[in-house]
């Protein structure tokens, strides 16, 4: 299987462009790992992307079909692919601020079509490949270049947003734990229908650095413990779970559905 | 150039049909072999789009309405990679929003159909009224260098005609291929011929040779569809010819954006199209296009009933620009007058190709120009 | 005694790990987050300017493939042998 990987991916196109410590190259292998548990053909797979680290994720990597867009567009132009060829397995990759912020009208609709494709949003809640700006989803009193006092506005809930909308499958994990991440995203994989995977990413060089985290290992034990399961928060309180990470499959609507 | 050239029967059965210009371009479209459609509604082009749902519906395409403007360019080039022949169609407004995705279809060369049915703007401006405001935002509206197609009809015929060829444009050169038509020429209804068999052609394909760069410094490359088992790296960053993404690499820039260019300027001469009316002993020239053609046919016949040696070059492409026929009509008249509906776009243009004096005749008032205005304007200047 | 010696019989399945050092970026998560700290940084700096990461213990390996899946550059390849 390890060697099924090496077979999925355009080897000269690596080491990748990704910081050291940077969590889309984590995500990328478990969404490797996914298909190639799922033994999916890498021949009937789409892999679509907007602008920015995440989206590099699958292009050039990924030995596949891939359509790198442009900034907050890759769901619209996966959906032009799908409607017409709907034997692809469209997958979307892209990032928080991409596909929520300049792309959220997009996002939006794409849940309320129930559009069959997997949307897998590697959140790094910040905009790293410009700097490390602030995003739709940047926490309360972060630091980024264009809030030196700290974010005064709130992020997106990105689940609850993606759920209100109408999507059928709605996850989140983290990097942290690529074990359950890689269980997620065969799910939301293999879902019909519309599947949104909010991937906790996180981004040393640009998040991490001007938060007090030192190493890409501290925002993965971050990760690591301010993530707790769906199961696990039954019987907490509210205060209790202040800071906390909700993760773990959120909306799960069955296979019946999706337009294509 | 290797693309297939074929005929095949027209959609509609053949005949006379009195239609309504949008009507006759959703029609024209479908007789090219478009099977996906992304609009979004907007005055005065939603006809199209109407016509669009129905007559896709009976042929087992794809239509789509799309939550914006921008949603629809990007699904139509998401299909035309899928294998497509893909439409959209929108007025000035929307094609300003599509800017960004027509430069990404240029850079990536992906064959599309855009129809502008032009009204009066700048902005929202007068949505039901006609203009031909958007001559040079079609071709610079993306930043950079962008080489389009765009033609300009003048009847509900054109319509139908040159829809068709867009399609054809759009394959033979893998790029964007405009429709400027305006409200005008967009809601007349008149008589639309269709003939038995209609001329399409076919993208060039050619598994394993590189989709993105060819030997010739001015080539199209071949175009593989997704899930044919290419690999296909699109991408709107510089590529090189397997569509590698080249972001520092001079060499393949140069070599991109040259060949983007060249690829349609060295054979501008299978796009460029014009129509000459009185023109052998003019010495007074008109340039028109577009519906406001119609005016200024009737204007050159009623000056030369007056005893002016006036003549008509009507333009039906726009771009690439037909700068030969202008270079030959500024050395056979001592004056072209150009009557549009914008302030002078391709009156400006002109003046680039000709010494020979170019007088703009505008009208932006939201109501097309009168063979009438045309005769005034030009004896005017005349006097 | 024969108990104590079958539990000696029970030798842990060598394994190999392979680190990639032209796709390692030096991060370190591997270092860090390996139970059994298999990993260390080198003493030399490599010519891509960090102290590389080397499998100095492998013998401690419980195949957890941590490493494996948080390396963010598929750099770690952890194969039992046999």
């Amino acid at each position: 299987m390890k060697e099924k990987i090496f077979q999925m991916i355009n080897t000269e196109a690596f080491p990748t462009p990704f910081c050291p410590g940077c969590g889309h190259g984590i995500l990328m292998g478990a969404v490797l790992r996914a298909i190639a548990e799922l033994e999916y053909d890498m021949k009937q797979m789409l892999f679509v992307s907007g602008i920015g680290c995440a989206a590099w994720i699958p292009s050039p990597h990924f030995k596949a079909d891939t359509l790198h867009t442009l900034h907050g567009r890759a769901i619209v132009y996966a959906t032009g692919a799908k409607l017409y060829n709907p034997k692809l397995k469209v997958v979307v990759i892209s990032g928080d601020g991409d596909l929520s912020a300049i792309g959220g009208n997009h996002l939006i609709h794409a849940a309320r079509r129930d559009m069959d494709m997997t949307v897998i949003c590697a959140n790094n809640a910040i905009y790293g490949m410009t700097g490390g700006q602030v995003a739709s989803t940047t926490p309360l009193g972060s630091m980024t270049t264009t809030t030196p006092k700290g974010n005064q506005e709130p992020p997106f809930d990105l689940c609850k947003l993606v759920e209100g909308a109408g999507a059928t499958y709605v996850a989140r994990q983290s990097v942290a734990a690529p074990i359950p991440l890689t269980r997620i995203l065969k799910k939301a994989i293999s879902h019909r229908g519309f599947a949104f995977v909010e991937a906790l990413s996180p981004c040393p060089t640009h998040f991490g650095r001007r938060n007090a985290f030192r190493t890409a290992y501290d925002m993965i034990q971050s990760l690591k413990n301010s993530c707790i399961s769906t199961e696990k928060i039954r019987g907490m309180s509210p205060e209790e779970l202040l800071g906390k990470i909700i993760v773990g499959q959120l909306v799960d609507k069955g296979t019946e559905g999706g337009r294509s | 150039m290797p693309i297939q050239r074929k005929k095949i029967k027209s959609s509609l059965a053949p005949g006379w049909y009195f239609m309504q210009g949008d009507e006759a371009c959703a029609e024209g479209a479908i007789a090219a072999g478009c099977r996906f459609y992304a609009g979004y509604p907007i005055t005065p082009a939603s006809e199209v789009m109407i016509r669009m749902v129905h007559r896709l519906a009976d042929i087992d395409g794809v239509f789509i309405q799309m939550e914006d403007e921008i949603g629809s360019i990007s699904s139509v080039i998401g299909a035309s990679w899928a294998g497509a022949k893909a439409m959209t169609a929108t007025s000035g407004p929307g094609i300003s929003l599509m800017a960004e995705a027509v430069g990404y279809a240029v850079i990536t060369e992906t064959p599309c159909v855009i129809v502008d049915v032009q009204r009066a703007g700048p902005s929202t401006g007068q949505a039901t009224r006609p203009a031909q405001g958007d001559i040079m935002q079609v071709k610079w509206g993306p930043h950079g260098d962008n080489e389009i197609v765009a033609l300009a009809p003048w009847s509900v015929q054109e319509m139908y005609d040159l829809t068709i060829k867009a399609f054809n444009y759009a394959e033979r050169f893998r790029l964007p291929a405009f429709i400027l038509a305006d409200e005008a020429v967009g809601h007349l209804r008149e008589t639309l011929v269709v003939k038995e068999e209609v001329e399409v052609w076919d993208r060039y394909k050619a598994p394993g040779l590189p989709p993105f760069g060819t030997e010739e410094r001015n080539g199209v490359p071949p175009m593989p569809s997704f899930g044919e088992g290419a690999n296909l790296l699109v991408t709107g960053s510089t590529h090189d010819s397997w569509g590698f993404r080249k972001t520092a690499d001079s060499a393949v820039q140069a070599r991109l954006t040259e060949r983007l260019v060249l690829k349609v300027r060295d054979f501008k001469d299978e796009v460029i199209e014009t129509e000459s009316y009185f023109l052998d002993d003019a010495e007074v020239g008109v340039l028109a296009y577009g519906f406001t053609a119609r005016a200024a046919l009737q204007a050159v016949k009623r000056l030369r009933n007056q005893g002016m040696k006036a003549g008509l070059l009507r333009l039906i492409s726009i771009w690439p620009f037909a700068d030969e026929a202008i270079i030959k009509l500024g050395k056979k008249c001592r004056v072209i007058f150009v009557p549009e509906m914008n302030r002078g776009q391709v009156a400006g243009e002109l003046k680039k190709y000709t010494t020979t004096p170019v007088i703009s005749i505008p009208k932006t008032n939201g109501e097309v120009i009168e063979p009438g205005e045309i005769v005034e304007g030009i004896r005017r200047n005349m006097a | 005694m024969p108990d104590k010696a079958k539990k000696k019989e029970k030798v842990k399945k060598a394994v190999n790990i392979h680190l990639n050092q032209k796709w390692c970026k030096g991060c370190y998560i591997c270092l860090e987050v390996c139970p059994k700290k298999v990993f260390e940084k080198s003493l030399e700096v490599s010519e891509k300017g960090f102290n590389p990461v080397v499998a100095v213990h492998p013998e401690l390996c419980t195949h957890c493939l941590q490493c494996e899946m948080l390396c963010p550059d598929l750099a770690i390849n952890v194969e039992k042998e046999g």
